[in-house]
């Protein structure tokens, strides 16, 4: 029983994961009431587009953390969402602010499920990897 | 009135005075005075553009004096009301299967027992193929006319045990019988009196039949059974009409009947021909008619039988033979849906028709035959019949979408002023042609289905000035209807009319003097611009900094004011910049007068055009309304500055087809939150950057106009430009509007086409709306419309007028469901998918790449053609290429968009000019983008008086069409080419000296002068003719396009050269050998 630097890590990936879960949620709940017309795609897309950097940030952060600790199969699970993320973010519309979502094309049949499965997706692999997380930090706590 | 189910919600509740018994006694209902049916303040515009109809003093509603052509509902008192009333039952169930309108159902009462049973039995006819009714009747000498649509209520008003049956029998017993004494009583009433028997109510025998609906050109006979069986063939074979009805998928009717004595004398006939393998269809078909009838009739009945089996024989013979290759039921199919032939692209050299491209006609079943659908100018889907399932859609390979032009300009547009708009309480819908009435008090939605109330007020007919029957009022009458909105549709009291025009003032602009044309114009059009006594006006000019004018009421003359704080702009004073047209009339005259001398020589080179908007929008932003901007030069300082963009060399120039910033587009969308659109003049002979400034007028609902390489001095320009801008200036305007288009459940929109704002997944923020700009949109079918017969769609343009009245404009298209892929190719609208596919193709040469763009147009081409060809099952290959009617121009089309500027795969296509024409394939209406997509191409130098149209006593000349193809042009002649936006005449260098003289007034092919924009008025009856023709085209376009007058040795011939779009050149392929690229890729 020891506190190791990958307990730590795993520590800080199972708290911004939870982050991660709730930035997922409203992914979906906000893509959902786009659907359902009860909201205004420039208002979704202005309370949507801040929050893209930081979630972005949140994953590399703690991947940062499993490359320093050495936990390389956490980090091989989290490699192809890092390479999604960087060319999803480099192939979105052209806008002067930070985010992904442009209020005039947001609202096509085709971008708008392709946002809300990204969001499903996300959301149970966030889940998946809490879960995975949590036995990680367990392990590696008292293995060590 | 049902208690529970008072009005709908937000509906004054009725007063009393609306009570039928009250008012009725002197007929003159007291609420009479506030429906007024009539457009209420006329101006100008609206004077143009519909005929509106006033209440005379005499009664409230009576057909307008003078109106050519009643309004649709006009109609309706032609069609007699009693039996109509009588015939009306009471309520039926609403969840009857088939949905037939219960009006017709509930005439089942009247019927003989096995008919009058509820239609039975679908699953056992919906598989079999409606195979050719006409064919019984092959020997046809009859004059029926099959050319012409059939006579209305055709099968919409059969017989009552018809009902939900298929629609086909009445149509072809009803041919032979001249429809419409098939139909219902109700309708044709005269010919049908009430207290006839029920059975009798099948007026065929009569030959006086059908006075309001036959066919004129049907000698009335006595005997009507043996003249008459011959009639039809000629009818369905070439009439898509008739088929409309041929809904086999539909419940039928009442197989009990089959088992009637009658039945029995029929069999013979369908038995027979099981062998020739088209019976069983027949055998659906005709039992019920026979059996129908055979109650009542029964001698005719055995007369006629042997009618049947005879000729059907026979036209099996003659139909094998001719098709040996094809399926039967293909055959099958090819006749009843009309003109399903097939042509052989590779043999036909003159496939494109001599007369315009008609839309395809919708052919609804029975029981909305005789209601107006919505005119294919406004409202056009892909496909006249939508497929049932996502998977036939997906097979048949054509793209579902839907065109609308929402804001015509219409001849005749019914208008309605009442207290309750009646409309769905579920979803909305506004009442229509084509819902069904449960009974008189209630009506179940064509969208979502619910059942709901019908208001008092809605039983009277305006019209007819009768009460009790709402089937008559123009809203059930009419799929194009006008609404003037109560005080709900309101979130803020309606806005003026609010006119800024913003001018750019640098070197460069003032170079190219189109500043004294635009402002000598607006001098002319001050008075014609739309609005009323609230109207303002405002100008501001830019180069590197803003001029705002100050046109106070007191002062003397205008007042300038430079602001030269580009990157944080604001209005230099609170008011007086935005003023009121009327009460400053003077002041704006003078005004205009002067800029243009103001900026002689202003040595200034940049632009601020960001900053310029962004003033605007300050200024725009309380009231909203209209921004007009003229722009020359590239945006070079402030905000929205950009840097002229290459493509590095690179062949593929989709980064430029995008935007650099956003800036525009933001702002835009600023613009529209304000309900402020902004209208873009380019003018510019550099780049510059359409594909990022046209963001401000694409994201406001705003329009593009480019004149690229402008200049005053040239005539052509600046004739180009003044019409151009006089139009824009005078054409009607819709402020602060919203279009929300609503599809049967089950169809969903997929994705919008056009410059707006996509508000919701229906809804359009359309900050200005102008009768030139068209949308698009791509559906998607997300359940299986199998149980239904119809679907509609329901384009609804909220808006406020420019008196300042707030109106809504509602179109409803219906359209029948196919159940399979040879009935949706055969019911495509080759036009309409070219419309939608130049919409798409925009989209995908900017998310992807221009030459994606180009393969996916070929790939269209060969997948609709293998699914036609494996449709036909096709035995052997080698046997051409064949397309079906429908279709059979789209290869043509595909050619002409492979070579459109927006497609062209060449280089030397400048990005403006590019992203330009792709902004026009957005927002164009259909009409307008067909022509400019494959332009017209006439003879000019053989016009004759045949075939010619006569309008206001002026003949006009109607010449043929032709390819656009040098082999079409005869060295001897002249020829005009119509691209919508232009016309041009090019002489051909042999031209006989004697027509030239005639025509053109030059006494040889060389005395033609260099430059000629007009036509020589000669006194001869050619010259005549020539020139009315041309006038004609010229008016038939919202604004008249500049001519142009071409020799064949002039340095300007390329600008005719370049639209025969058929021919080889160096960078594409003829449309032959596009055709024999075709034949290598279709399997």
């Amino acid at each position: 029983m020891a506190f190791s630097f990958a307990a730590f890590s795993y520590i800080i990936a199972l708290i911004a994961d939870a982050f991660l879960i709730f930035f997922a949620i409203f992914h979906v709940i906000a893509f959902d009431e786009l659907k359902t017309d009860y909201k205004n795609p420039i208002d979704q897309c202005n309370s949507l587009n801040p929050l893209v950097l930081p979630e972005y940030l949140l994953h590399i952060i703690f991947n940062l953390l499993f490359l320093i600790s050495g936990e390389w199969f956490s980090l091989i699970i989290n490699v192809p969402m890092i390479a999604y993320n960087i060319n999803r973010y480099r192939t979105r519309p052209v806008m002067s602010g930070p985010g992904l979502y442009d209020p005039t094309s947001i609202m096509n049949a085709d971008t708008l499920t392709k946002c809300q499965r990204e969001g499903w997706i996300k959301l149970a692999f966030y889940l998946l990897s809490f879960f995975y997380y949590l036995y990680g930090m367990i392990y590696s706590l008292i293995s060590a | 009135m049902d208690p529970q189910a008072g009005p709908p919600p937000g509906m004054p509740p009725f007063s009393g005075p609306a009570r039928p018994p009250m008012t009725l006694p002197n007929g003159q209902p007291p609420w009479v005075q506030q429906q007024q049916f009539s457009a209420p303040p006329v101006n100008g515009h609206h004077n143009q553009q519909q005929q509106q109809m006033r209440p005379p003093q005499s009664g409230p509603y009576p057909p307008p004096p003078g109106v050519n052509g009643p309004p649709p509902f006009m109609n309706g008192p032609q069609k007699p009301p009693p039996q109509f009333q009588n015939a009306r039952p009471s309520p039926v169930p609403v969840d009857s299967p088939n949905r037939n309108s219960p009006l017709m159902m509930g005439t089942n009462k009247d019927v003989p027992g096995p008919f009058s049973g509820p239609p039975q039995s679908q699953a056992g006819f919906q598989p079999r193929p409606p195979i050719t009714m006409q064919q019984p009747f092959p020997n046809s000498q009859s004059p029926f006319p099959g050319q012409g649509p059939p006579p209305p209520g055709v099968g919409s008003q059969g017989p009552p045990y018809l009902q939900g049956g298929p629609p086909r029998p009445p149509l072809n017993l009803g041919g032979p019988m001249q429809a419409p004494p098939m139909g219902m009583p109700p309708f044709s009433g005269p010919a049908s009196p009430p207290q006839a028997p029920p059975g009798a109510n099948i007026q065929y025998t009569s030959p006086s039949g059908p006075p309001s609906f036959s066919n004129p050109n049907q000698p009335p006979t006595s005997m009507p059974y043996t003249s008459t069986p011959s009639a039809p063939p000629a009818a369905p074979l070439n009439q898509p009409v008739a088929i409309s009805s041929a809904n086999y998928g539909s419940a039928l009717p009442t197989p009990a009947s089959y088992s009637t004595p009658a039945m029995h004398q029929q069999t013979p006939a369908p038995q027979q021909q099981p062998v020739a393998q088209q019976a069983p269809p027949m055998a659906n078909r005709y039992p019920p008619q026979n059996s129908a009838q055979s109650p009542v009739y029964p001698s005719q009945q055995t007369a006629r039988s042997p009618v049947f089996p005879q000729p059907t024989t026979k036209s099996m013979d003659g139909l094998t033979t001719q098709m040996g290759s094809m399926s039967v039921t293909q055959q099958g199919f090819n006749r009843l849906w009309g003109n399903m032939e097939t042509y052989d692209l590779m043999q036909m050299r003159n496939i494109l028709p001599p007369t315009k491209v008609e839309a395809p006609r919708v052919n609804l079943q029975h029981s909305f035959v005789d209601a107006q659908n919505c005119s294919p100018d406004i409202f056009r889907c892909t496909v006249t019949k939508i497929p049932e399932t996502k998977s036939i859609l997906d097979k048949s390979r054509l793209p579902l979408g839907i065109l609308i032009h929402p804001f015509k300009d219409l001849s005749q547009l019914p208008v309605i002023q009442c207290n309750t708009i009646v409309r769905c309480r579920a979803c909305r819908t506004y009442i229509n042609p084509f819902v069904y009435f449960i009974d008189h008090r209630r009506w179940k939605c064509n969208i979502c289905f619910r059942v709901n109330e019908l208001p008092d007020e809605f039983q009277y007919d305006p019209v007819s000035k009768t009460y009790g029957e709402p089937t008559r009022r123009p809203e059930v009458r009419s799929a194009t209807i006008e609404f003037i909105a109560p005080s709900e549709y309101m979130v803020r009291p309606p806005q003026p009319a609010v006119y800024l025009f913003v001018l750019e003032v640098s070197r460069a602009a003032v170079d190219t003097g189109y500043l004294k044309l635009v402002c000598d114009i607006l001098l002319e059009e001050l008075d014609n611009l739309p609005g009323d006594s609230r109207t303002q006006i405002g100008f501001i000019t830019y180069d590197s900094a803003i001029h705002f004018y100050e046109l106070a009421e007191d002062a003397q003359q205008p007042h300038m004011m430079v602001v030269g704080d580009i990157d944080d702009i604001f209005l230099p004073c609170p008011e007086n910049l935005l003023v009121n047209l009327h009460e400053d009339f003077e002041l704006v005259r003078d005004l205009l007068a002067e800029l243009p001398n103001k900026f002689q020589g202003n040595p200034e080179p940049s632009s601020a055009l960001g900053a310029a908007l962004q003033a605007s929008f300050k200024l725009m932003g309380s009231t909203g309304g209209r921004v007009t901007v003229f722009q020359v030069t590239l945006p070079s300082l402030g905000p929205g500055a950009l840097q002229p963009r290459t493509s590095g060399g690179s062949k593929d120039a989709s980064p430029l087809l995008n935007p650099a910033i956003d800036f525009y587009k933001r702002l835009a969308l600023e613009c529209s939150a304000q309900q402020v659109a902004v209208d873009l003049f380019l003018l510019n002979s550099q780049t510059a950057d359409l594909a990022t400034i046209s963001g401000i007028a694409r994201f406001s609902g705003g329009c593009i106009n480019h004149f690229p390489d402008f200049h005053a001095a040239s005539k052509l320009h600046s004739e180009q430009l003044t019409r151009c801008f006089r139009r824009y200036l005078t054409r009607k305007i819709g402020l602060e509007a919203v279009m929300r288009v609503r599809c049967t459940r089950g169809l969903a929109i997929h994705t919008f086409h056009g410059n707006f704002f996509v508000r919701s997944t229906d809804l359009l923020s359309l900050p200005n709306v102008s009768p030139d700009s068209g949308f698009g949109m791509q559906l998607a079918i997300e359940e299986n419309l199998s149980d239904m017969q119809n679907v509609c769609l329901q384009a609804a343009l909220l808006y406020t007028s420019s008196k300042g009245e707030r109106r809504i404009r509602v179109h409803t298209l219906c359209l029948p469901i196919a159940s399979n892929i040879s009935e949706v190719i055969a019911s495509a609208d080759q036009q309409c998918i070219v419309g939608l596919l130049t919409k798409m193709a925009v989209d995908r040469s900017q998310s992807s790449s221009l030459s994606d763009a180009r393969e996916a147009f070929i790939n269209v081409a060969v997948d609709v053609l293998s699914t036609f060809r494996a449709t036909q099952n096709m035995g052997g290959a080698g046997s051409g290429l064949l397309a079906p009617h429908s279709l059979r121009l789209l290869p043509l089309y595909i050619v002409a968009l492979l070579r459109h500027p927006a497609f062209r795969a060449s280089s030397n296509v400048r990005i403006d000019d590019r992203v330009y024409a792709m902004c026009q394939f957005k927002s164009l209406p259909l009409d307008s983008l067909m022509q400019s997509v494959f332009p017209d191409l006439y003879p000019l130098h053989c016009l004759t008086d045949e075939g010619a149209l006569e309008i206001e006593g002026k003949v006009i000349p109607q010449p043929p069409r032709l390819h656009l193809s040098a082999e079409k042009l005869d060295s001897r002649g002249l020829f005009l080419i119509d691209t919508g936006d232009s016309l041009i005449i090019y002489v051909l260098r042999n031209i006989n000296p004697a027509l030239c003289r005639v025509l053109l007034g030059a006494n040889s092919f060389e005395a033609i002068p260099d430059v000629m924009t007009e036509l020589p008025v000669l006194d001869n009856q050619d010259s005549e003719r020539m020139r009315a023709f041309v006038n004609y085209l010229k008016e038939i376009k919202p604004y008249p396009p500049p001519l142009q007058i071409i020799r064949e040795d002039s340095k300007y011939r390329s600008r005719f050269m370049q639209y025969l779009l058929e021919d080889r050149s160096e960078s594409s392929l003829s449309y032959y050998e596009f055709l024999q690229h075709l034949k290598t890729q279709v399997k």
